[in-house]
């Protein structure tokens, strides 16, 4: 009996021990492994100890926006040389904070894979649909259309696979269609429109009366809004808004009624080969040449380029619009990027180049501040991070809308280039403060971290 | 007033390039029986005979460009320019007008080629099938151009001195504000030069008259002792060379790219089903009329009635004529009715 109880009471106390022993390590154990508490947990696409991962750029190939695709993969492929600590390093020589080693993401050799979005929602998705299941990548980015960002990344949310974006400027993108699996480098017309109008009042005043031409789709439709709000609030009046099909060719149908509207300013919310078209027949038809109202007669264009100002000739020299980013921009960052794509290709690099380029970059270094791949860790880094160095000053990805804030570029067609790539003038650098909203306004829900 | 008057303008000038395109068509279509849908192609191709020779005429020297100093960039300097000065700058800014010189014989060529090498086996296959095949080689012609020439249309502005608009308001007593493009009157002009040059030659020269004879009946103009498909493939060409100087002066009112013709082409084929399949007067009334119907629609005082009309008008009538009278308003009779 006594040596039961003494059995017993041995046995608690070793019992005892064993189970203290097990608490304690396992009380202290997420304090030890903290940082990889998630490694364990599984997600779509986790490279686990491979030795490489990849990324997925999805970019129009072909199609209207395919020189642009064009433009954002010679980016993308710079930008995997320079994680993979290749070539002289790009932006990764001036990017603050900045916690990639230049050896590939946390270790892993960097490689992508390429799709081509034909700038066709439908095609867009299944092309990034099958980079995720087929190719494995853990991360989609590219694009040149606003209807292409908000697809594929509806698509990202569902699959579990972050999109960084490339050149998309509706306020949709991250107002109401914004997910939390989706981020923006690149502005978008609520911007373009708060940066123009300082720059229109001071110009042209605020006796005019526009009239718009918009491309009818989510990006034209917000633009207009966007453009009419700045400038009715200038106090100018709207004698109309017409919508424009899609790649119309020939809009001289739509262009003749401006000659006598009343209209003294022409606002052509058309991007790319619209826009290249409609300014051309715009200025063909005499408008730039007229007097209306006593004024000589305007064209803004909200949106463009150094591609479309290419493509548009001499017909851009004067106008005013928007831009995300130019070559000519003198801070270290910009100076690093058009350095190491000169070399690389010969000319200087787009806008579309640029946010691509970056976004890429973006995204590793979040990785490698993360310490996972795991999407969830990945998103909440990029959540509010505030960065420098990558061109348009200091830059934050705003956590509310996953919208980054920068300064905007308010640019005229240049009329006396010193170059055959000087075709944008900077005209102002928009401080970020002038630009920001409050992310209520465009509504919208991010949607979970988990799917 | 204005207003209307101005989409007349705009109506016929649309409709002049609806017509010329749908006139190859037709005359293929009625001469040859194949429905070719890389008519559109040949508009494009003739359009990049423009940007073509204004490339060669623009061969350059590379000048080091010092004013990139982040990397070796490279300035061009044209080799016209540097041996003919102020000429050599003329010549360039006539390119468009020159290329009609190359864009002849070029595009006779390729209609040929494409006649005798691909359509010809077609002859006896039903429409589908050359539907299917003269779309493919449409596929393959915008692929290779792309290939060469990128996807982003290219600028290639008409002559310095018809750069402006025709204050053609202050001459016809309609006020300062009628204003309209010189160019776009020009090729005005130039579609019905070319249209009345097409009615002329079949109309005035023997060739024209067996060929006509061969339209309505090919079996006995054969039994003559005339080959008539040697004949018919002379025509398949002069078809490529209207759709190509069409190209060719259009490319100054719309850039080209590389899918212009695929623009075109839908809206041509309706031009040829509303004028009457194989009818030449009826592609040419169906282009001018559907061109002008076109302008009218997108009025804002029409959209305002029935937004979105503007995008749909062309598609209507042709829904109409197909109910109301299936061979198209000129068509003859018995040619698509069943």
């Amino acid at each position: 009996m006594s040596d039961d109880k003494s059995k017993t009471s041995e046995l608690s106390r070793r019992g005892f021990i064993k189970v203290g022993a097990a608490a304690l390590t396992a009380a202290n154990m997420p304090m030890f492994f903290v940082k990889d508490a998630w490694a364990a947990k599984d997600f779509r696409n986790n490279p686990g100890n491979a030795g490489s991962v990849k990324f997925g750029f999805n970019v129009p190939q072909t199609g209207a926006y395919a020189d642009e695709g064009a433009d954002e993969l010679r980016a993308y492929k710079l930008a995997v040389k320079h994680i993979n600590g290749e070539g002289d390093g790009g932006m990764l020589n001036t990017m603050k904070p900045l916690t990639l080693k230049g050896n590939g993401i946390l270790g892993k050799k960097l490689e992508y894979v390429t799709g081509d979005t034909q700038t066709k929602s439908d095609a867009a998705r299944a092309s990034a649909k099958r980079m995720i299941e087929k190719d494995g990548v853990v991360m989609i980015t590219g694009g040149s259309s606003s209807g292409v960002a908000v697809a594929v990344q509806g698509l990202c949310q569902e699959m579990g696979v972050i999109f960084m974006a490339g050149l998309t400027h509706s306020n949709d993108t991250t107002g109401k269609d914004k997910r939390r699996y989706g981020f923006r480098h690149f502005f978008n017309a609520y911007m373009s429109g708060k940066a123009l109008g300082p720059v229109l009042k001071e110009e042209m005043g605020t006796d005019r009366k526009a009239y718009h031409l918009t491309a009818d789709y989510t990006w034209g439709w917000t633009q207009e809004e966007s453009i009419k709000n700045t400038t009715e609030a200038l106090g100018w009046q709207t004698t109309a808004a017409v919508k424009t099909p899609v790649g119309a060719g020939d809009f001289s149908q739509y262009i003749t009624p401006v000659l006598n509207s009343g209209a003294d300013v022409l606002i052509l919310n058309h991007y790319g080969k619209d826009m290249i078209n409609s300014l051309t027949q715009a200025v063909q038809f005499g408008l730039r040449d007229k007097q209306v109202n006593g004024k000589n007669f305007e064209i803004v264009v909200p949106l463009f380029s150094r591609l479309m100002a290419q493509g548009a000739g001499e017909n851009i020299k004067g106008i005013l619009g928007t831009t995300n980013w130019n070559w000519s921009l003198q801070d270290e960052g910009s100076k690093a990027f058009v350095k190491s794509f000169g070399q690389e290709y010969g000319f200087p690099p787009s806008m579309a180049a640029h946010t691509c380029y970056v976004q890429a970059l973006l995204y590793a270094n979040a990785v490698e501040q993360a310490g996972t791949f795991y999407p969830p860790e990945v998103i909440k880094t990029l959540e509010g991070f505030k960065f420098d160095g990558m061109g348009n000053g200091p830059t934050e990805y705003r956590a509310e809308d996953h919208q980054c804030f920068k300064d905007v570029l308010v640019v005229r067609g240049n009329q006396n280039p010193t170059s055959q790539f000087d075709l944008l003038q900077v005209q102002k650098i928009v401080p970020r403060s002038e630009v920001e909203y409050d992310a209520k306004i465009f509504g919208g829900e991010l949607g979970p971290y988990e799917v | 007033m204005d207003a209307i008057f101005l989409q007349i303008l705009n109506g016929l000038d649309k409709g002049g390039a609806y017509a010329l395109i749908a006139l190859g068509l037709t005359l293929v279509f009625g001469t040859l029986g194949v429905v070719n849908f890389a008519h559109g192609a040949l508009f494009m191709l003739g359009a990049f005979c423009a940007i073509t020779l204004e490339k060669i005429l623009t061969i350059s020297m590379k000048v080091k460009d010092e004013s990139i100093t982040f990397f070796d960039a490279y300035k061009e300097q044209p080799y016209l320019e540097i041996w003919f000065g102020d000429f050599g700058t003329t010549i360039i800014d006539w390119s468009v007008p020159i290329s009609i010189l190359l864009a002849i014989p070029v595009m006779l060529l390729i209609g040929l080629v494409m006649e005798r090498g691909l359509i010809k086996h077609f002859y006896k296959r039903p429409h589908a099938e050359q539907i299917l095949v003269t779309f493919g080689l449409a596929i393959v012609l915008q692929e290779i151009v792309k290939s060469f020439f990128g996807a982003n249309p290219i600028p290639s502005p008409a002559p310095e001195i018809f750069s402006g608009s025709a204050p053609i308001g202050v001459l016809l007593g309609l006020g300062e504000s009628v204003v309209y493009p010189w160019w776009r009157l020009i090729y005005l002009l130039f579609s019905g030069i070319i249209i009345f040059a097409v009615f002329a030659f079949l109309q005035f020269t023997t060739f024209g008259m067996v060929v006509r004879a061969g339209m309505h009946d090919r079996e006995t103009v054969g039994l003559l002792g005339i080959n008539v498909e040697h004949r018919f493939t002379i025509v398949f060409g002069i078809a490529a060379v209207v759709a190509g100087l069409a190209g060719v002066m259009y490319a100054p009112i719309l850039p080209p790219d590389y899918h212009m013709g695929m623009d075109f082409l839908v809206l041509s084929f309706v031009v040829v089903v509303v004028g009457g399949m194989g009818s030449l007067g009826g592609a040419v009334a169906a282009g001018f009329l559907l061109g002008i119907l076109q302008s009218f629609a997108s009025m804002n005082e029409v959209k305002a009635i029935i937004p979105g009309i503007d995008q749909i008008i062309i598609y209507l009538v042709a829904v109409v004529i197909i109910l109301v009278r299936p061979r198209g308003l000129m068509g003859r009779k018995g040619v698509m009715e069943d």
